[in-house]
C-alpha cells in the first residue's frame, strides 16, 4: 500500500462506485467524501453497494459548493481519516468521481515509487502567470469573498467593488506566499500530514476560508511551506475552458486520452461507457514506464477554446455574427482591389492573369450583373451572378466570395459605376489591398461616342461618386492598404506602378515586368478635358493633363531580341 | 415584447381545444429526457427514419400533432412506443402554422425541460452528433449557460430533377439527396426581438434571385431548455423573450467569438416534393400571402433542378464545420 486516494463526489453515483472499486481492488484504500446535495436514501445505497470493500470508508459529509471553502474542508476530513486509518501510505491523491485513470494502476504505482519524496501539486504564484478569471488575481488573496460567485453574483460583484474602493487589503499570514493551481494534487503523506498538523493551521484556515477558490490555492500554498521537493504540475489531466469549466471527455476522445499517458483523466461524461469499459478494464502495459504526455490533447483543445473565443475570421455564420463595431478582420484572406485598370487599358485582365497566380475577376459590383472570373453563372460557394441577390446584402456577398475561395488570391475591378455599398466597408477591412487609378473613368468617356452634354453630366456624376470613395479610402477609420494614384501620374510612370501592383499579389516568376497591355490611346485626351473645364465642369481626380500636348510615359519597355545560339 | 410573449402564450393555450388526443402515453416522460415536438401532415414518408435518427440522438418522447393528415402516418405513429398523438382539422394557418399547437404542448409537457421542435422534414445535426448524443449536448449547453442551440436549415437537393430519384421510407434522406450550397448566406440582426435573420441557399440562388427579401428564413432556434413562459414568434426562426434569440452569438457580439451551433438537413427536396406542392398551392395554408406562393409552388411543381457545377456534395458534420456551416464552439 503506497498510494491512498481521497475521492469527493457529488453526482453519478454509479460511475463513482464504479470508480472506487477500481482503485480498492488495486490495493489503494479510498476514503469518499460524498456531498450532501445527494439524498440520504442515495448515499445509504452507495454505502451498501461498496460494503464489501474494507479498504473503503466514508467521512463526514458536508454541503460543498465550488469556489468556496468547504471543498478544502471536505478534503481536509478525508485526508484525516485516510491518514488516521491507513498508516502505510505514502502518497495521496485528491480525485473526483468523475476522474478517470488512464493508465493501470500498478503503472502509476510504480511510477510514484521512484519518486517517494516528490509532491505532484500545480503551483504557481500569481504574479508570474496571468491565472485570471472574473479580472481578479492578487485579489483573490486580499480581498474578502463571503458571497458565492455562482448564486449571488451581484452581491459578489456588489462585495469587490466595495472593498476595492475603501481599498481593504487583508494581510497574508504567516509569510505565506500564494499560489495557485489545479486542484487535483497528488502529496506525499509528509507534506499533507505537515499541512494538516501546523500549528498554525487554525489562522490559514480562517484566512483561507474568505480567499476566492481556495481550493485552488490552499494546498498549493501550503505545499509550498512544507515541501521539499515539488512537481509543479498534477498528475491528473484537466482542461478547462475560458469560463473556467472543465472540459468534458467523450468516447470519441478515447484514442486521445490513450495516447496522452497521462495517469489520470477529468471530467469524463458520466454517460461516456466506452471510455470507463475500456479504461477500467485491466488493460495490458503498452506504453509502461511512459513520462504523461498530454501535449496532443492540450493543442486539441486549446485550438477549440481559440477558435471559440475568436472564431475564425471572416466567417460569417449563426453562430459568428459579430455586429458593425466589430474591429477584427472583415473578410477571410487578402484580397485586391483593383480600380481604374480596366478603363486605361485594353485586355488588362487577361494580362494579369497570365502574369499573377490568382483569379482576376471583373467588375463584382456592376450594375448589370456579377462579372466572375470565366463569366460564369455561379461561382465557387454556390454564389450566383444576379446583380439583385448581390445588391441585397453587398457586404455579405463580399465576405461569402473571400471566404468560399480561401487559398487563392482574389482580384477584381471596381470603379464609380458599381454599387457603392461596399465602398466602406473595403475601406475599414484590412486584408484589402486597393489601388486606385483615379479618374481614369474619363477615358472610357473620352473614347465613348455620346453626345458631349451626356458626358459632361456623366462625368460629373462618376467625378464626384469616385471622390466620396476616396474620402472613405483615407478617412482615418480605413485600414485597407490603399494606393491612390491620379491619371497623370500613372500615365507617366506605369511600368514601375504596376509592378507594385503585381509584386503584390504574387507574381508567377519574380522577375520584372518584360511587357504590359496595351493602354488606350490618349491622344488628345488633355484637350478633352480642356473641353469639359470649358462647358464649366472641372474635371480634378485625373491630374494635371496639358491641354496642348500629350503626356508620354517616362520610361519605355524596350522588348528583349530572342536570342538563338 | 412582453406584451406579444403574453399574446402568444394565451392564443396558444387557447388552441389547445383544437387537439384531439389520439394516443397518450405522456405519462412515460422521465424527467430529463429530452422531449420532440413535432407537426406533420401526410408525412408517411419521411417518418420512419425522421424517429430512427432522433432516437439514436436520444430523444425520449415523440409528441406529434397531425394536421388533416389521410395517409397511413396515424396509425404508423400511433403503434410507437415513444410517441404521443394529437391530430386536429383546423387551419394550420390560423395556428400560426402550428406553432400555437406546439407552443400549448410545450406549456403543458416541456416546462423546464430541453425540447426539440421540428418538422419532419428536418434533421437535425450539431459537431459530434454522432459519437455525443444529446444529453451530452443539452448538459453542455447547461455547462455555458446557453438556454438555446441555434441551427442552419441547410436545403439538400439532388443531381438532376427532383422527381427523378426513387426514396424508400426509412432510408436515409442524405443518400438521395447527396448536395448542398456552401453558401452564400447572408445574415442580418433584426429589432426589436434581437433575432437573427439568415437567408440564402438553393432556393434563393434559383427561385428567389430577383426578390431576395422574399427568399425563406433559414436560421431556427430548435433546441431549447423551454419555460412555460417562452414563446415562439415566428415558426423556430425567433423566440420571445428576446435573449433566447441572443444564444446563437451571445448579446450585443462585437467580439467576433463562435457559439456552438447545428445545422438542420432539410429533407423537403425528396422526389414527393413534386406533388405535395401542387396539394400546397391548393391548400393556401403557408406563410404571407398565399397569391405570392402561387409562383413558388407552380416552381417546385415543375420538378426542376437545383445541381450546379459548384454545389457540394455531404459528407458529414465535419466538412460542415471546416465549411463554417456549423461550429463547435471549442466544443472539442
Amino acid at each position: 500500500m503506497s498510494l491512498g486516494i481521497v475521492m469527493l463526489v457529488h453526482d453519478a453515483l454509479d460511475r463513482a462506485e464504479q470508480l472506487v472499486r477500481h482503485w480498492a481492488t488495486h490495493g489503494c484504500p479510498v476514503v469518499i467524501h460524498v456531498d450532501t446535495c445527494v439524498t440520504r436514501k442515495d448515499y445509504a445505497d452507495f454505502v451498501a453497494a461498496l460494503d464489501d470493500l474494507d479498504n473503503v470508508k466514508f467521512c463526514k459529509r458536508r454541503n460543498c459548493e465550488w469556489g468556496t471553502w468547504s471543498l478544502v474542508a471536505a478534503s481536509q476530513t478525508a485526508s484525516e481519516v485516510l491518514l488516521g486509518s491507513f498508516p502505510d501510505l505514502r502518497h495521496i491523491m485528491l480525485v473526483s468521481g468523475s476522474c478517470l485513470p488512464l493508465r493501470p494502476i500498478s503503472e502509476m504505482l510504480a511510477y510514484l515509487q521512484d519518486r517517494p519524496q516528490t509532491d505532484f501539486i500545480e503551483s504557481v504564484t500569481t504574479e508570474d502567470v496571468p491565472w485570471t478569471i472574473g479580472g481578479l488575481d492578487i485579489e483573490r488573496f486580499t480581498l474578502r469573498f463571503p458571497f458565492s460567485w455562482k448564486r449571488h453574483r451581484r452581491l459578489f460583484d456588489r462585495g469587490v467593488e466595495i472593498q476595492r474602493k475603501l481599498g481593504v487589503k487583508r494581510k497574508i499570514p504567516g509569510g505565506l506566499v500564494p499560489h495557485l493551481g489545479s486542484q487535483w494534487w497528488c502529496l506525499t503523506r509528509k507534506t499533507l500530514s505537515a499541512i494538516l498538523n501546523d500549528p498554525q493551521r487554525p489562522v490559514f484556515d480562517k484566512y483561507f476560508r474568505y480567499v476566492w477558490i481556495p481550493d485552488e490555492s490552499y494546498y498549493q500554498t501550503l505545499a509550498r511551506r512544507h515541501s521539499t521537493r515539488i512537481e509543479s504540475r498534477s498528475l491528473t489531466l484537466s482542461k478547462f475552458n475560458f469560463q473556467g469549466k472543465p472540459h468534458v471527455f467523450y468516447d470519441d476522445h478515447l484514442q486521445l486520452l490513450r495516447r496522452s499517458d497521462c495517469f489520470v483523466a477529468r471530467k469524463v461524461w458520466r454517460y461516456a461507457d466506452k471510455l470507463y469499459d475500456s479504461f477500467l478494464s485491466d488493460q495490458q502495459l503498452v506504453v509502461a514506464g511512459a513520462e504523461p504526455n498530454p501535449g496532443k490533447i492540450d493543442r486539441i483543445f486549446t485550438k477549440a477554446i481559440d477558435r471559440r473565443t475568436k472564431g475564425r475570421a471572416g466567417l460569417y455564420m449563426s453562430s459568428r455574427f459579430p455586429s458593425e463595431g466589430y474591429r477584427g478582420n472583415l473578410t477571410a484572406a487578402r484580397y485586391t482591389v483593383l480600380e481604374g485598370f480596366a478603363e486605361l487599358y485594353d485586355g488588362f485582365d487577361d494580362w494579369l492573369a497570365d502574369t499573377v497566380s490568382a483569379r482576376i475577376h471583373g467588375h463584382l459590383f456592376a450594375e448589370d450583373k456579377v462579372h466572375f472570373a470565366g463569366g460564369g453563372q455561379e461561382f465557387f460557394g454556390a454564389l450566383s451572378d444576379s446583380a439583385n441577390l448581390r445588391n441585397y446584402n453587398p457586404t455579405a456577398f463580399l465576405t461569402n466570395l473571400i471566404w468560399s475561395t480561401r487559398g487563392e488570391r482574389q482580384c477584381f475591378h471596381f470603379g464609380p459605376c458599381d454599387n457603392q455599398d461596399v465602398s466602406w466597408v473595403m475601406a475599414k477591412d484590412a486584408n484589402a489591398r486597393i489601388y486606385v487609378v483615379s479618374g481614369a473613368w474619363a477615358v472610357q468617356l473620352f473614347h465613348s461616342n455620346r453626345s458631349f452634354p451626356d458626358i459632361r453630366r456623366e462625368a460629373a456624376r462618376l467625378q464626384k461618386i469616385e471622390s466620396e470613395h476616396l474620402t472613405a479610402l483615407r478617412s482615418g477609420y480605413a485600414r485597407a492598404r490603399t494606393q491612390i494614384w491620379s491619371l497623370a501620374d500613372f500615365v507617366l510612370n506605369p511600368t514601375e506602378l504596376l509592378q507594385n501592383v503585381v509584386d503584390d499579389i504574387g507574381p508567377r516568376t519574380p522577375t520584372p515586368l518584360i511587357n504590359l497591355p496595351r493602354m488606350k490611346p490618349l491622344q488628345g485626351f488633355g484637350q478633352f478635358l480642356q473641353d469639359l473645364k470649358n462647358q464649366g465642369m472641372h474635371p480634378y481626380l485625373m491630374g494635371d493633363f496639358p491641354a496642348g500636348h500629350d503626356l508620354v510615359p517616362a520610361t519605355r519597355i524596350q522588348r528583349k531580341p530572342y536570342l538563338v545560339n | 415584447m412582453r406584451l406579444k410573449r403574453r399574446r402568444l402564450i394565451w392564443r396558444s393555450i387557447r388552441s389547445r381545444r383544437d387537439l384531439v388526443p389520439v394516443v397518450d402515453r405522456t405519462d412515460r416522460i422521465e424527467p430529463g429526457q429530452v422531449r420532440a415536438f413535432v407537426t406533420a401532415r401526410n408525412e408517411y414518408t419521411r417518418l420512419p427514419y425522421f424517429l430512427s435518427h432522433y432516437r439514436a440522438l436520444g430523444v425520449g418522447h415523440f409528441l406529434f400533432v397531425l394536421n388533416n393528415s389521410d395517409d397511413p402516418s396515424q396509425a404508423f405513429l400511433a403503434d410507437q412506443p415513444d410517441v404521443s398523438l394529437w391530430r386536429t382539422d383546423a387551419s394550420y394557418k390560423a395556428a400560426r402554422f402550428g406553432v400555437d399547437w406546439i407552443t400549448w404542448l410545450q406549456f403543458r409537457y416541456g416546462h423546464r425541460a430541453w425540447c426539440l421542435t421540428v418538422d419532419v422534414d428536418e434533421l437535425l445535426i450539431y459537431p459530434h452528433w454522432d459519437t455525443r448524443n444529446l444529453t451530452a449536448l443539452t448538459e453542455r449547453l447547461t455547462q455555458t449557460g446557453t438556454p438555446a442551440l441555434g441551427a442552419l436549415m441547410l436545403d439538400l437537393y439532388p443531381k438532376g430533377p427532383m422527381d427523378r430519384p426513387t426514396y424508400t421510407p426509412g432510408q436515409d434522406p442524405a443518400e438521395v439527396l447527396q448536395y448542398f450550397d456552401a453558401s452564400p448566406y447572408r445574415a442580418q440582426r433584426q429589432w426589436p426581438a434581437q433575432n437573427l435573420w439568415v437567408q440564402g441557399g438553393p432556393r434563393d440562388r434559383a427561385f428567389f434571385a430577383d426578390r431576395p427579401a422574399r427568399a425563406p428564413t433559414l436560421n431556427k432556434l430548435p433546441l431549447m431548455h423551454w419555460n412555460r413562459r417562452f414563446a415562439y414568434m415566428n415558426s423556430t426562426h425567433s423566440a420571445l423573450p428576446p435573449r433566447l434569440n441572443c444564444a446563437w452569438d451571445g448579446p450585443a457580439c462585437i467580439s467576433g467569438d463562435t457559439r456552438l451551433s447545428g445545422a438542420l438537413l432539410h429533407t423537403k427536396f425528396l422526389p414527393d416534393v413534386v406533388t405535395r406542392s401542387r396539394e400546397e398551392k391548393r391548400r393556401k395554408e403557408h406563410f404571407g400571402q398565399p397569391g405570392d406562393f402561387d409562383r413558388y409552388y407552380d416552381w417546385l411543381s415543375s420538378a426542376p433542378d437545383l445541381w450546379h457545377d459548384k454545389a457540394v456534395p455531404y459528407k458529414g458534420w465535419r466538412q460542415l464545420l471546416d465549411m463554417g456551416i456549423l461550429s463547435d464552439g471549442g466544443w472539442a
